[in-house]
């Protein structure tokens, strides 16, 4: 008849020490994590998965991997500082010690895209996830047939990981185009919606396949533009953002009607989530 | 002839049952606390039991998921060493109804699911419940009959039946029948026993019957015609979101994660706390952008999560017409009104 209490073990919710290897400033508001898991264990993630970030003190929140599975003892997350949780996170330092539960959900189905083309569009932070896929098939580019490569942003300075995508546009195995929302005086590339970008894509609708991710108000206009492309509904990958808390199917936060992100995604195809009213 | 399954307690020894039984083990049962209002809570005697309730405040989810649960804790200075952890106790529910009962079976399904919640399914495993059956309706909040949950369909270890000066027990569990032995006072059920339940079933059908001009079967199919109903914006003009339906429902378990840290900002601990879908910021994403922003999405939301996406991933309702909703919404939104409103205006209803 007394409280008792233990320690669990296999808790959902026990959490792994991630150091921190190394910080990079993207943008004013973004930055870098380079992490290890303690004791050297290995991270095994699908492009397109979250992780679950804890900042003692803070709280947790709900990250995607921007790295490639086929790194070896180390992943990186993308972060903007734009809540308690995340500001935490940006004034730590190399060296320090954040929490980590996770890789959740479902990423992007990689056995699948094995063989086709692939049309990767990113938006703003978008590029953060999809940096995980990109990473992925150049680690693995004979597995894929052509590759395209869309971004946008809303301005220059917006740009995330801007020394990649120029490795990206000097590559010649790979179709890079980008745009801004707005251009600044010294800003010599494209100014327009990131829709403007899809014509000058080749797109053999039978062999591609495309991953997009971006803020909500992206997806209907460019999925639009891809079905006038004659893309099939089911080979639009589509990455959706809700608040997860538990990361395993329980608390409600991340469910749009019967699905819950965390565990049915958060990548989904498009014929599987169009019927959805509350999905973007 | 006797019946192993069934046991008899005579109503005179009632009280000395539950002061043995609250000796052995924490024992909480449903009490009166002013104007029609019950709650669960821990009793000593069989005096302090309201035998005839109607469904208390907070339906027994709060045993098995407490409003306020610490999941993990860590310290903030050098090691960052974190444990997850449970706090619990054995305990024993008495009078349990059968609509409860079903609540409970629907929560124990979402937590047993894969991954698994080890908090919950701790609380679980040193909770006993020990049902009691409605002999009427509670209330005209009801829909029992409609949910099918209005008679004892497993998920407890004993169940009382009051069949007028004896209840009649029914030993569902191996635990219920070590409670039987160690508490003394029960006697084995006789033919004429069993024959008097039956009875007594018998007449329950013809008292208790269908709330709604719709069979079960149908509601699934009605909620895939209904999802752009004029009915919810009806309840958008009336909900004012405060979360009573969802704290009340034996069904709703959503929950928030927060982190809390001592004064000394040495240790901190995550808990969870029950958190609601008709709450305005429940959906909502970093950049702003609210997912079900309108009262009349958010209403829709829990509805649906009683009547149509459990069906799919559970096979089964997870509303048990216990009738909490309605009997706690400030703004009168009554669960039975809204059903018939959408059975009368399925035809105009397209998805």
């Amino acid at each position: 008849m007394v409280m008792k209490k233990i320690i669990l073990k296999d808790s959902a919710y026990s959490i792994k020490k991630g150091n921190i290897l190394s910080i990079k400033q993207l943008t004013e508001n973004e930055k870098l994590f380079e992490i290890a898991l303690e004791g050297g264990e290995r991270f095994d993630n699908e492009p397109g998965q979250f992780v679950m970030v804890s900042v003692f003190g803070a709280g947790e929140i709900p990250i995607s991997v921007s790295s490639s599975p086929t790194n070896n003892g180390y992943f990186d997350i993308c972060v903007r500082a734009a809540g308690k949780v995340t500001n935490a996170l940006h004034k730590l330092e190399a060296g320090d010690v954040i929490g980590i539960r996770g890789p959740f959900g479902k990423g992007f189905p990689i056995r699948m895209l094995e063989g086709n083309d692939l049309l990767i569009i990113a938006c703003g932070l978008g590029l953060a996830p999809l940096r995980s896929l990109i990473r992925y098939v150049f680690d693995n580019r004979k597995d894929f047939g052509k590759i395209n490569i869309l971004f946008g942003c809303r301005s220059p300075e917006n740009i995330l990981f801007p020394d990649e995508i120029n490795d990206w546009k000097k590559r010649n195995d790979v179709y890079f185009e980008s745009t801004v929302d707005c251009g600044t005086p010294d800003w010599k590339g494209r100014v327009g919606l990131i829709t403007t970008l899809i014509p000058g894509v080749h797109i053999e609708p039978d062999r591609t396949f495309v991953a997009l991710v971006g803020p909500p108000a992206v997806y209907i206009p460019v999925i639009k533009e891809l079905l006038s492309r004659n893309v099939p509904e089911r080979h639009i990958l589509i990455s959706l953002e809700r608040h997860m808390k538990c990361g395993v199917g329980k608390c409600g936060h991340c469910q749009i009607q019967n699905l819950y992100c965390c565990r049915d995604g958060p990548v989904f195809n498009y014929e599987e989530i169009k019927h959805l009213k509350e999905a973007f | 002839m006797q019946d192993n399954q069934y046991a008899i307690l005579r109503k005179e020894h009632f009280s000395s049952l539950i002061s043995t039984l609250s000796k052995l083990h924490k024992l909480a049962a449903p009490v009166f606390k002013g104007y029609n209002n019950y709650a669960f809570e821990e009793v000593r005697s069989g005096e302090e039991i309201a035998l005839n309730y109607i469904p208390t405040i907070l339906p027994p989810k709060k045993f098995f998921m407490p409003v306020h649960e610490t999941l993990l804790e860590y310290e903030i200075g050098k090691g960052r060493n974190a444990k997850a952890v449970i706090e619990y106790e054995e305990m024993l529910l008495f009078g349990v109804h059968t609509c409860d009962i079903a609540g409970i079976q629907c929560l124990n399904m979402v937590f047993s699911e894969h991954p698994q919640d080890q908090n919950y399914l701790i609380h679980k495993q040193n909770i006993k419940i020990i049902g009691l059956e409605c002999n009427e309706y509670c209330d005209e909040f009801a829909n029992c009959r409609l949910m099918n949950t209005h008679l004892p369909d497993g998920g407890y270890d004993l169940f009382f039946t009051d069949l007028g000066d004896y209840f009649i027990v029914h030993i569902n569990t191996q635990a219920g029948e070590e409670i039987i032995e160690s508490a003394g006072f029960f006697k084995s059920a006789e033919i004429s026993h069993l024959n008097e339940l039956a009875s007594f079933r018998e007449k329950k059908k013809t008292l208790f019957k269908n709330e709604l001009p719709v069979d079960l079967d149908l509601i699934p199919d009605l909620f895939d015609r209904s999802f752009e109903s004029k009915v919810w914006e009806d309840l958008d003009e009336r909900c004012l979101a405060c979360g009573n339906c969802t704290n009340v429902c034996p069904t709703c378990y959503c929950f928030d994660i927060r982190d809390e840290i001592n004064l000394y900002l040495t240790e901190g601990k995550r808990y969870r706390v029950w958190d609601s879908c008709q709450l305005e910021p429940f959906a909502k994403v970093a950049g702003g952008k609210n997912f079900r922003k309108m009262r009349k999405e958010r209403q829709r939301h829990r509805y649906y999560r009683k009547f149509r996406y459990p069906i799919e991933r559970f096979s089964r309702f997870f509303c048990t017409g216990c009738g909490r909703c309605s009997r706690s919404c400030m703004a009168g939104i009554r669960l039975k009104e809204t059903l018939k409103s959408l059975i009368g205006t399925k035809e105009e209803a397209k998805a």
